[in-house]
């Protein structure tokens, strides 16, 4: 079922948790809503579950206006951070609850309402827990059943709230994929809420990137990922690099160090925003750049190296962090407390005076 | 003598099943809604506990005699509560409330909101939420505030005495009969009934005590 959001808003006493805001969700479609704690991307996903009143706008489940509708009436599946299970309740119970409360005249006979609940289990692959009280069951095993209960009563909008924040990496990645298999076969809407980055960019049709209560941008997680429209959307996206310069005989400068610009970049000071595996690195400055960095930390991580550094006489708000393949680490042999140089392959800029970046290169 | 039991036992339990309901009532109320006073009635709810059960028992014989502030009203639904077993349940029930409100009101206070919108995003009406969701997580609480305030019920002496009448076989209350023995001297006597109080009131404990953990292991595992 597609889901319209027009115009919503909201604020808690003085503080405006959403500003006006649309959205339009299509049918069958896996929404993300990424973004920092206290962006309103909570707020707004229980709005969409009637959780919360809106104060302004209008909310549509397919041609069906929603917007005056009970939670109960909703028909929506909502999946909790914490889970909610019912702790006094069985696995089976907790699964059979949207069930066993429907009306007399829809509900199915306790035969039926068995069978399905089984069923459930078994989709979520856990039909041997059926008995076991939700005390007595791992985060991840949790989180499936909070899932089995979500489905049992066929909602056609799934909306789970930080689904795997609290599990550890290994099973957060193995229910994201479970996740996507179950959402393709079964075809429901899905919204889910997150401030993982990489969960957002792994699991969604389309991201929706939140600050302060308002949409940042809405994209595919490969256009998000190639053209982020704002400063904020870059750092959310993670891992780049700031380098503030103002620009000198054709160089973006900052004390000592520099970067020089490349062909067709305006002649504007501004910040230079470089993804950390947009780096060549060497032991003596090159043509293009100058940036002294010393090594303060190295970190092995997969695939490859991530080597924090630290400026040398040149200003940076934060650590750098750059990724190297191994084979490139380990051929230069990098030590804590060394210094080395960087020179940028690819960037971002952004004119102190424009909201929208330039995409630049050097390395033609 | 066996009428005393009788007569305890059943304005005990009759007062305790009461303070079930409204003790609930009031620590819902004192817990989930807002309103101008709360703190006060609040603090209110220990009063039983502060007064000395003696004068609690003469204001409530006074406001409940035929001329009393409700007495009057009640005389005139022709309800009679003072010197009458009623008046044992009243008092029992007034000096034993704390014991059913303080035992829930932190339990409903830690209640996790999450598990009521689960229920209700997944249909159940407010009724059901709060038969399937709500108390079953309030109940080992609330019992063990309605056991607690049965056996307090059996024991208390002070308020009782002066709202009941003490009328043998009537309103003649165990603890009362326990106090004339031991007047009388009749130390055998006062320590056979005293120890069936005792004896009651023990077992009830235990069981109450056993019967919830049980419970509780089952909500929280095993640890």
């Amino acid at each position: 079922m597609s889901i319209l959001i027009e115009n919503i808003s909201k604020h808690f006493g003085h503080f405006q948790a959403l500003s006006p805001l649309s959205l339009d969700i299509h049918e069958g479609e896996m929404i993300g809503l990424l973004g920092p704690s206290g962006s309103g991307k909570t707020t707004l996903l229980r709005i969409i579950a009637g959780l919360e009143g809106a104060d302004t706008g209008r909310i549509q489940f397919g041609d069906r206006d929603v917007t005056n509708l009970h939670v109960r009436d909703r028909r929506v599946g909502f999946v909790f951070q914490n889970y909610a299970l019912f702790r006094h309740m069985t696995v089976a119970d907790n699964v059979a609850f949207g069930l066993e409360v429907l009306p007399r005249k829809e509900r199915p006979t306790p035969t039926e309402i068995k069978n399905r609940v089984m069923h459930l289990l078994e989709m979520v692959q856990l039909e041997h827990l059926a008995s076991r009280f939700p005390s007595q069951l791992s985060g991840g095993q949790k989180q499936r059943i909070a899932l089995a209960r979500a489905l049992a009563t066929q909602p056609e909008v799934l909306l789970l709230d930080e689904p795997f924040g609290a599990l550890d990496a290994k099973v957060r990645k193995e229910l994201r994929r479970w996740l996507r298999g179950l959402h393709d076969e079964l075809g429901f809407t899905s919204v889910f809420v997150t401030h993982d980055q990489e969960e957002a960019l792994e699991l969604s049709d389309r991201v929706v990137v939140m600050s302060n209560g308002h949409i940042e941008q809405i994209d595919q997680p490969g256009a998000l990922y190639a053209s982020p429209n704002s400063r904020f959307v870059f750092d959310f996206l993670g891992n780049a690099n700031v380098f503030d310069g103002k620009v000198e005989n054709g160089k973006w400068q900052n004390l000592q160090a520099n970067i020089v610009l490349p062909n067709g970049a305006e002649q504007k000071d501004g910040q230079l925003y470089i993804r950390s595996h947009e780096f060549f690195v060497s032991r003596e400055p090159t043509v293009q750049a100058n940036l002294p960095l010393r090594v303060i930390a190295i970190n092995p991580i997969g695939a490859e190296v991530r080597l924090e550094l630290t400026p040398i006489d040149w200003h940076s708000n934060d650590v750098w962090e750059i990724d190297l393949p191994h084979k490139a680490f380990d051929k230069n042999g990098f030590e804590k407390g060394q210094t080395l140089y960087v020179t940028p392959k690819a960037g971002y800029f952004f004119a102190h005076d424009a909201q929208q970046p330039v995409l630049l290169n050097w390395d033609q | 003598m066996v009428a005393s039991y009788k007569v305890t036992l059943w304005a005990a339990l009759i007062a305790s099943v009461f303070n079930g309901f409204f003790g609930l009532l009031l620590a819902w109320v004192l817990v989930r809604y807002d309103f101008p006073g709360r703190r006060i009635l609040d603090a209110l709810v220990d009063l039983p506990f502060a007064l000395p059960t003696a004068v609690a028992g003469i204001t409530l014989a006074t406001l409940y005699a035929q001329n009393g502030w409700y007495g009057d009203i009640l005389e005139s639904l022709g309800l009679k509560v003072a010197y009458t077993p009623w008046g044992i349940v009243l008092a029992m029930a007034f000096t034993s409330i704390p014991f059913v409100v303080r035992t829930v009101q932190p339990v409903l206070e830690e209640l996790s909101p999450e598990e009521e919108e689960a229920g209700m995003t997944l249909g159940a009406s407010d009724w059901s939420v709060f038969r399937r969701v709500i108390f079953p997580a309030l109940w080992p609480a609330l019992m063990t505030g309605i056991a607690l305030s049965f056996t307090r019920s059996l024991g208390e002496f002070g308020a009782v005495i002066f709202i009941a009448g003490n009328m043998p076989y009537v309103s003649e209350i165990t603890s009362l009969m326990i106090f004339v023995s031991l007047q009388e001297f009749d130390f055998p006597a006062a320590s056979a009934i005293a120890s069936v109080v005792l004896m009651a009131s023990l077992v009830l404990l235990f069981a109450i005590n056993i019967w919830q953990a049980r419970y509780l292991r089952r909500l929280h595992g095993r640890s």
